[in-house]
């Protein structure tokens, strides 16, 4: 699958009609643990032999179920509100085909793009991608410009307009800076999942599966070989890190 | 002129340097050198004399090592810093003119921006309590756009 990952998009649309086989252990009531990776050493550092990734199932998806967002709220300390000037990491969007009234629902963020346009565009080097596909905001030397903002097809990244205190010691956040979904990353180099998948499972909806693309034997990957799934804006060519199914 | 700016820099290194040698000490050279609190830990992660003049080298280090990285050793990590040096009363570094970072800073007139960004306090926050509009920032911000 790494190599499928890393080809153009048309390359990866193969159709296989196998029902995806899914791994577990079952720790509780209702939870499933599902090993993410092996957690590694915290001197190792990301390593591009990792590209973390998610595929978004919209069918499972629980139509007015906002678990993600306020699970990706609280551990990053967002306050919640959707006003224009409010950061939001994640989104529920609603869809619905015009022709048919189809509503489906699912849940937006940063795609970690392989082929960035916001680290493209960005004048000091401060939006990054890092080894293993987590693309970020260096808040160090983020200018607050905000071309990155413009150049993101998804509208993923917000900038926080007010002082802030009270963060959480692992997220830092501040006003003058531009920021987007991490994949909770302080979280995936615990080997932990992110907020988002972990409040998915733990509602029972199993929307969204975060795993290594690079290693055939993950879950995500498993289920990407066997089920169709699309990027979004597959157009642009921007090799996302995230995909969906069922759209 | 040049020299009294030279021995003005002088008192205050060492002020500084009996201030982080001491837990309390005497105002020396006759300025109101502030008070420290002692860390919680036994001694730390470096010697004193070191941290004074390299502390901020050593965190500009490990934020790049960090973000950018991923590697994430904990021995000069900011968080590590506010676990150990948060103040007994406000338990943080930078809430009162008291708090480590802030006596310090204020002293030497060094603007630090850390704290815009940074938790000052230890420890996860309970869930749910997003971060808060900062009331009266006690730094000075840059305004604009840092
Ligand atoms: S989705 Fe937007 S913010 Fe995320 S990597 Fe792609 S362009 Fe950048
Ligand atoms: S707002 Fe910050 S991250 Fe975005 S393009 Fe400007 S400097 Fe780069």
């Amino acid at each position: 699958m790494s190599e499928s990952m890393n080809s153009k998009p048309e390359g990866r649309r193969e159709f296989l009609k196998t029902s995806a086989v899914v791994a577990g252990v079952t720790l509780g009531p209702g939870v499933l643990f599902y090993g993410v990776a092996q957690s590694r050493a915290p001197e190792e550092g990301a390593s591009s032999a990792n590209r973390w990734g998610m595929l978004i199932d919209t069918t499972k998806c629980g139509d007015g179920c906002d678990d993600c967002v306020t699970a990706c709220n609280t551990e990053n300390g967002l306050s919640g509100h959707t006003g224009p000037q409010d950061s939001q990491w994640i989104r529920k969007v609603d869809i619905k085909d015009l022709r048919t009234g189809y509503v489906q629902s699912l849940p937006m963020m940063c795609q970690h793009c392989e082929n960035a346009p916001c680290v493209d565009v960005c004048p000091t080097g401060a939006s990054m991608k890092r080894e293993d596909g987590i693309v970020l905001v260096d808040r160090h030397s983020c200018i607050g410009c905000r071309y990155c903002m413009m150049a993101c097809p998804y509208k993923a990244r917000s900038f926080v307009h007010e002082p802030l205190t009270d963060q959480n010691p692992e997220v830092p956040r501040g006003k003058g800076c531009v920021e987007s979904c991490t994949f909770c990353v302080q979280r995936v180099d615990r080997g932990e999942q992110p907020a988002c998948v972990e409040a998915c499972e733990a509602k029972g909806h199993k929307a969204m599966i975060f795993g290594d693309l690079r290693d055939p034997e993950s879950e995500v990957s498993k289920v990407l070989k066997s089920t169709d799934s699309v990027e979004v804006r597959a157009d642009l060519a921007l090799n996302t890190g995230v995909r969906y199914q069922g759209i | 002129m040049a020299r009294l700016a030279n021995w003005l820099r002088l008192a205050a290194l060492l002020g500084a340097a009996a201030m982080l040698a001491a837990p309390a000490f005497e105002a020396a050279a006759g300025v109101d050198l502030p008070k420290l609190e002692k860390g919680k830990g036994d001694k730390c992660v470096e010697d004193t004399d070191f941290m004074r003049r390299n502390h901020m080298e050593l965190l500009k280090h490990q934020r790049n090592d960090t973000l950018r990285k991923g590697i994430r050793t904990t021995r000069h990590s900011l968080k590590g810093c506010v676990e150990c040096h948060a103040g007994a009363k406000s338990g943080s570094v930078a809430a009162s003119k008291e708090d480590f970072c802030v006596a310090c800073h204020s002293f030497a007139g060094a603007k630090l921006d850390c704290w815009d960004c940074h938790a000052t306090k230890p420890g996860k926050r309970s869930v749910h309590q997003a971060a808060q509009p900062a009331a009266s920032p006690l730094m000075p911000t840059s305004g604009g756009a840092k």
